[in-house]
């Protein structure tokens, strides 16, 4: 287990100040003119060493990212930061409580991360429902443009800086880094194409990484105690500390900063209170937020949380987002709702997801009572590939994933309510429905 | 856009307190982009005309950001905390997604449909109240939870919902976060982390 001295979000709950008397208390702002004399290149180094792989979702690796933008602004061409704090995946809430609780450190890792990105300005998108998030993550800018951290001259540097926040309105498709980008502009939240990626054409067309609150706010922490010490937490390639959301059917869901690649089980019996009823009465989990496919018991048993594990077992960290069913959940209800959540958030532009969502639900809504026919399942397994990769923006191979989870674990449940369902005469009815 | 609101044709503006604040929000962005503030403008307008957006209201943003207004009805209506019929006072969301439906957010939607008597997306005859379904809030580890107008309400029972919209109805603002006395989102009987600082 991580000792608490090796945490980075020592403020996670909101027991000490949040402001910057206590966020210097807790070490932000410190030294941070040192750590920026230490030139461009050297943050972007020190992100590359230290192994980060983007909080978001994709687990991109940080500093490659970074490296990704131009070396020179080019005339009429400025850089831009975006931190992506529409946190909308289901099961996810981490992002809130560091902005609510830990603002400093978004704001001090903007600062940092801009200024390798040769960077004048960082926009934060906060998702619009985060109404009182906003209102203390602005409290925090304030306070740091007043005490000279950030603005004309930051933390005595010559390198200006400001940072903006801005607020969504509800849309998912806005955690998606081009519909971000998008939406941030003034239109509609609809994916763009890529090629070209943000580094390139952007923000107002101009060169621009978007990262996650997460990515970003451990940022400050990592150079200040060293690449090695994040690289030395974890496993190799998927390094350093992890805020994990542990929600659904455990006797005390929560959030924790833990250790990446600590044992699923571990995590949710140390600090969630285990699973409701006890390890045994585990049905399945989703290891990261509503896009990865879910895990039966079988794998929750052994399986790391990190990146690579759980892609081994072709599930996905994704957000760290921990969503547990115990026995007693309708898991087939419990992954309709999701293909409910990506109907309603699909934007609309590609047709596979347009329509493969809304065709998905209706069918996953039949398989909840079984009223269906076994070759339905294959089908919707083949309509679900279709709809993956065949999209802009990944929403389509969200929607798809936990819908092939379902089938790949939960088959015979599937099959069981089918044949029920015949046995208790609603089979007609369901082959009227297959034929329609 | 449509019923016995009409279309709002009776027209709007900013006051010029709000005047002001689209100003300082429209320097957020640089110069020539000024549509970026279409979201705050939209969100500041549909406050001051009482929880939503006409098409004035629609009208009078194009025109302050300089976009036609076919780009400013677009935006309208792609964003769902963008209301385009009037609302009650009071807009209570309730989260719907799995987390918040492993923990019983259908009973929380029972509570609320016992207490006022109306379905979901439906309003209070008082105008008090509009009761909607939406997906996931980002408070999953506090579920089932809800919004109420700006605030989260968290760890929420059928019992503690239908208290807070009585006291809501009695003019009251119930003090959102977590409704168990739970210190935000640590465990509930205490943090298992940051206990040796």
């Amino acid at each position: 287990m991580l000792s608490d001295s090796d945490r980075i979000f020592t403020n996670l709950y909101g027991i000490q100040d949040a402001g910057l008397t206590g966020a210097r208390a807790r070490g932000d702002w410190d030294g941070t003119a040192r750590l920026m004399a230490n030139g461009h290149d050297w943050i972007v180094d020190q992100v590359k060493e230290s192994g980060l792989r983007g909080r978001g979702g994709a687990g991109f690796p940080t500093g490659l990212k970074w490296s990704f933008m131009p070396k020179e602004e080019a005339p009429g061409r400025p850089h831009y930061l975006v931190v992506n704090a529409d946190e909308s995946e289901p099961g996810t809430c981490k992002d809130r409580d560091m902005m609510r609780h830990d603002p400093h450190k978004l704001i001090e890792g903007c600062l940092l991360a801009g200024f390798a990105m040769r960077a004048h300005a960082a926009y934060i998108y906060i998702r619009g429902e985060f109404y009182d998030e906003a209102v203390a993550l602005q409290a925090a800018i304030d306070e740091a443009y007043e005490a000279g951290l950030i603005g004309k001259s930051p933390c005595g540097t010559d390198w200006p800086f400001d940072v903006y926040l801005h607020r969504g309105a509800g849309a998912y498709i806005c955690g998606e880094e081009t519909g971000l980008l998008e939406s941030l502009e003034g239109k509609p939240g609809r994916p763009r194409l890529k090629p070209p990626f943000p580094a390139a054409v952007g923000l107002y067309g101009c060169p621009s990484t978007v990262n996650n609150v997460e990515t970003i706010a451990v940022v400050p922490t990592i150079l200040r105690r060293g690449a090695d010490w994040f690289a030395g937490i974890g496993r190799p390639k998927n390094t350093g500390t992890k805020v994990f959301c542990i929600s659904g059917h455990v006797n005390q869901p929560c959030n924790v900063e833990e250790e990446m690649g600590i044992p699923m089980r571990e995590l949710i019996e140390k600090h969630a209170g285990g699973v409701r009823g006890g390890w045994d009465n585990l049905q399945a989990v989703i290891p990261g937020g509503a896009s990865v496919p879910l895990l039966p018991k079988s794998i929750c048993d052994e399986v790391l949380m990190d990146f690579d594990s759980l892609m081994a077992e072709k599930s996905g960290l994704g957000t760290a987002a921990v969503i547990v069913m115990d026995k007693s959940a309708d898991v087939v209800e419990a992954i309709a709702r999701l293909s409910h959540f990506y109907m309603h958030e699909s934007c609309g532009q590609c047709t596979p997801c347009r329509e493969g969502t809304g065709w998905v639900y209706r069918v996953m809504l039949r398989l909840i009572r079984g009223e269906a026919s076994v070759e339905e399942i294959d089908l919707l397994w083949d309509v679900v590939g279709q709809i993956e990769g065949h999209t802009i923006c990944a929403l389509g191979d969200a929607a798809a994933w936990p819908v092939q989870g379902l089938i790949r674990h939960f088959r015979p449940e599937l099959e069981r309510r089918i044949l029920a369902a015949k046995v208790s005469g609603g089979g007609a009815a369901a082959d009227a429905a297959a034929a329609a | 856009m449509t019923g016995a609101a009409g279309n709002g044709a009776e027209g709007f503006a900013f006051t010029p307190e709000n005047r002001a604040k689209a100003d300082a929000v429209i320097a957020k962005y640089p110069a020539g982009c000024q549509a970026s503030a279409v979201l705050p403008l939209l969100d500041l307008a549909q406050r001051q005309n009482g929880g939503w957006i006409s098409q004035a209201v629609m009208e009078h943003v194009a025109a302050l950001l300089d976009m036609a207004s076919i780009r400013v009805y677009e935006v309208a209506t792609f964003y769902t905390m963008l209301n385009l019929e009037p609302v009650g006072r009071h807009h209570v969301q309730l989260c719907r997604t799995t987390p918040c439906w492993l923990r019983g957010s259908d009973a929380l939607r029972d509570a609320c449909r016992d207490e006022l008597g109306i379905g979901l997306g439906e309003t209070t005859e008082d105008g008090l109240f509009t009761v909607t379904e939406v997906e996931c809030l980002g408070a999953c580890v506090n579920a089932p939870m809800v919004q109420i107008d700006d605030h989260f309400y968290e760890d929420l029972e059928p019992a503690r919902m239908k208290e807070i919209l009585r006291a809501l109805r009695a003019g009251e603002a119930p003090a959102p976060g977590p409704q168990t006395g739970r210190q935000t989102s640590a465990p509930a009987s205490g943090p298992t982390t940051l206990t040796e600082l």
